[in-house]
């Protein structure tokens, strides 16, 4: 293993677990020690990053295997995931565990069910905070996105079909109006 | 459940519990699916395609991911791979969840320089982004309209979404102060069958 891959294992492991609200959460944070204090990627290679991460299908937390990739290749890669989800893995692992063991209890139910509304809540914050950063342009382009993300969000609350084709739809109404 | 506008209000019966091969299939699907958040598909697949789970279990299992470090949903994985097939279970559904999705943006990275100036790419792009926020606002109000939730729940919601959209709370003190909140809420209710 190189030094390159071990600094980045390092790095995530010590990250990890401090990320909760996912990879978004500990974005500032990786930002701040992999561009401005190791200077491992430029501002620009971190962004762009960033932007194809969110811009790919699957969970957003795979820019850091970007970052591992950029830093120290194959390795860094592999680096970078195991570090990462490796003690997420484990805690989540443990409370599967001592969920399943305490089945029944009133006042685990009560924890579960309390955290329900929290994270429909923090969901919904989720969508809104990126339709905002989505909605830009001049104010005709600003429109036409917020529309698409209106109807977007009507199409996939109350009808069955797959929501792929509100994605295909808002990519073609893009390709239309947005550029 | 075809059709459109049909929001059930009583579910079907749960179908078997999967084994780690179709837990890897179902996440598999739902991460190469999973434009602008996996999540969104992993829900769709579990709860209302093969019915694995009940609405409020997986809503469940998933407030638990959203409060654990990590992603909400790979939390999630591992623990409904866990409860259905053991360590293998929850290696298969982590592993499904991520591998496509990796091959895709490694691909994507490589390929970049190809496309990156691409003006009619970056308006696909932005367009799809759009729809992606709208899906996942779409999802959360699916779930909670489901779910059904008492008005004190309903407000909690509302509040941890303010919290973090407009005031930009750091998420482990929305957690923190909602969190007990919204369990006492549910205790006073008392109305929660287990």
């Amino acid at each position: 293993m190189t030094a390159e891959a071990w600094d980045i294992l390092v790095f995530f492991l010590k990250l990890s677990l401090l990320a909760v609200g996912g990879a978004n959460a500990a974005v500032p944070e990786m930002h701040r020690e992999v561009v401005e204090t190791r200077q491992w990627m430029s501002d620009a290679t971190f962004s762009q990053g960033y932007a194809l991460a969110a811009a790919a299908p699957g969970p957003n937390v795979l820019f850091v295997a970007v970052i591992g990739w950029h830093v120290a290749g194959a390795q860094g890669l592999a680096a970078s995931l195991i570090g990462f989800l490796g003690p997420t893995f484990l805690l989540s692992w443990a409370v599967a565990m001592l969920t399943q063991r305490l089945a029944g209890d009133a006042r685990l139910a009560a924890l579960r069910a309390g955290l329900v509304p929290v994270a429909i809540g923090l969901i919904l914050a989720t969508g809104l905070v990126t339709a905002g950063a989505s909605a830009r342009g001049t104010s005709i382009e600003v429109t036409v996105a917020l529309l698409i993300t209106l109807t977007s969000t009507i199409f996939v609350w109350r009808s069955d079909y797959s929501p792929i084709w509100t994605l295909l739809g808002g990519g073609v109404l893009g390709l239309l109006l947005l550029r | 459940m075809s059709g459109k506008a049909s929001i059930p209000s009583e579910e079907p019966p749960l179908n078997p519990p999967p084994g780690p091969a179709q837990l890897f299939a179902a996440f598999a699907k739902a991460g190469l699916l999973g434009f602008g958040g996996a999540q969104v598909w992993v829900r769709r697949a579990l709860v209302e395609e093969r019915r694995w789970m009940s609405e409020r279990d997986y809503a469940e299992v998933l407030g638990l991911g959203q409060v654990l470090p990590g992603p909400n949903v790979g939390n999630a994985a591992v623990m409904i791979g866990r409860r259905f097939a053991g360590l293998l279970g929850a290696f298969a559904a982590t592993g499904g969840l991520y591998v496509g999705p990796l091959i895709i943006l490694m691909s994507l990275v490589l390929l970049w320089q190809e496309f990156a100036d691409n003006p009619l790419v970056s308006a696909f792009m932005h367009g799809t982004a759009c729809a992606a926020a709208g899906m996942v606002i779409g999802n959360g109000l699916r779930m909670s309209t489901r779910l059904r939730p008492p008005p004190e729940l309903i407000a909690i919601g509302l509040l941890s979404m303010v919290a973090a959209a407009w005031f930009r709370v750091p998420l482990p003190l929305i957690v923190l102060v909602l969190g007990p909140i919204s369990i006492a809420a549910v205790v006073w209710r008392g109305r929660r069958s287990p």
